[in-house]
């Protein structure tokens, strides 16, 4: 019961912060959502893959610097400007570099990072076949299973 | 005797990797620009001094020109700011400033009290600019050439070490290109 009054001073706490957050950037609406609800899940999937370049592990969805919510700002004016998610993308990335995409493209300077987990599997795959290999030829003079019992 | 070779490589190969990672004049934070050798973004701002005054680059065009990132919240760019007035005495070339996320009020203030270096400051409250220039912190600071090209870019406080070896042989080979 007594919760009750608290909840409600959150609440109209949290819409008057909504409000004035929308207040001044015309393109969210008073809950700090994107105008056009039909672009929320792109505008969440755009912002979840950037980086923030302050804070430098975490994206612009969820870094709270100033430079992340102007980069957000810029992200909802593309998208209602009804630019492609490539554009936006390849937008950030003219002007702060590959660095700034959590995803980079696959490209001829990013191959090898793309590529270092099949190297490793094929470097492995190399060793244990050398090794087996090596084994084999080995005489089976010793049977180790008798001295188990 | 190339099994021996295998670990004396690796060595090598994470020594050289090391020694490029641990090089303490390396900044971890700062990011190449790929702007860099990209016709410097176009902006037309109003003057921090004075709001009806137009600050606009591509009115500078042929000339080789300094841009300077600021802002009063940044606690660096005081410490920056000596040198700033030092190179601006020089007249090398014009320095042109860029506002950055900051109140006019404060701006004015920090330049009539700590002098201004500036031949004119772009106020770019709201960060467009800045972003469109790849900006991610102050200060920061770009050498543009007379065809309007960025040449290069500073990350953190210049120091007279940094205007003597990074910008002044850059500045004197553009003006000896013409451009």
């Amino acid at each position: 019961m007594i919760r009750r009054p608290l909840l409600l001073a959150a609440f109209l706490l949290a819409t008057a912060a909504g409000a004035a957050f929308g207040a001044s950037d015309p393109t969210v609406d008073v809950y700090g959502e994107i105008e056009n609800h039909a672009l929320q899940p792109r505008y969440e999937h755009i912002t979840q893959n950037l980086r923030c370049l302050v804070c430098q592990n975490e994206s612009i969805a969820d870094s709270n610097v100033e430079l992340a919510s102007d980069l957000r700002r810029q992200v909802r004016e593309m998208l209602i400007a009804g630019k492609s998610d490539d554009d936006i993308f390849q937008y950030m990335t003219d002007r702060y570099g590959e660095f700034v995409r959590f995803n980079p493209p696959l490209t001829p300077k990013t191959w090898l990072i793309w590529g270092a987990p099949f190297i490793m599997v094929a470097v492995g795959a190399v060793v244990i076949i050398r090794v087996a290999r090596h084994r084999a030829r080995l005489p089976v003079d010793d049977e180790p299973a008798s001295e188990i019992k | 005797m190339w099994k021996f070779l295998i670990p004396v490589a690796v060595f090598i190969a994470l020594a050289v990797l090391f020694a490029l990672g641990l090089n303490p004049k390396r900044d971890i934070h700062a990011l190449p620009s790929p702007l860099i050798g990209k016709p410097a973004p176009a902006f037309d701002l109003t003057d921090v001094m004075d709001p009806s005054r137009h600050v606009d680059n591509t009115a500078l065009k042929g000339q080789i020109y300094v841009l300077n990132v600021w802002g009063t919240w940044c606690f660096e760019c005081r410490a920056e700011h000596e040198e700033l007035l030092a190179i601006a005495r020089q007249h090398v070339v014009p320095l042109i400033g860029l506002d950055y996320m900051d109140q006019r009020e404060k701006a004015q203030q920090w330049l009539t009290q700590l002098g201004n270096p500036y031949q004119a400051v772009g106020f770019d409250t709201d960060g467009r600019t800045a972003i469109n220039w790849g900006v991610y912190g102050a200060p920061e600071t770009y050498l543009v050439d007379g065809r309007g090209q960025i040449l290069y870019k500073f990350i953190s406080p210049i120091t007279p070490e940094v205007w003597e070896h990074e910008f002044l042989p850059r500045i004197s080979a553009a003006q000896r290109s013409g451009s």
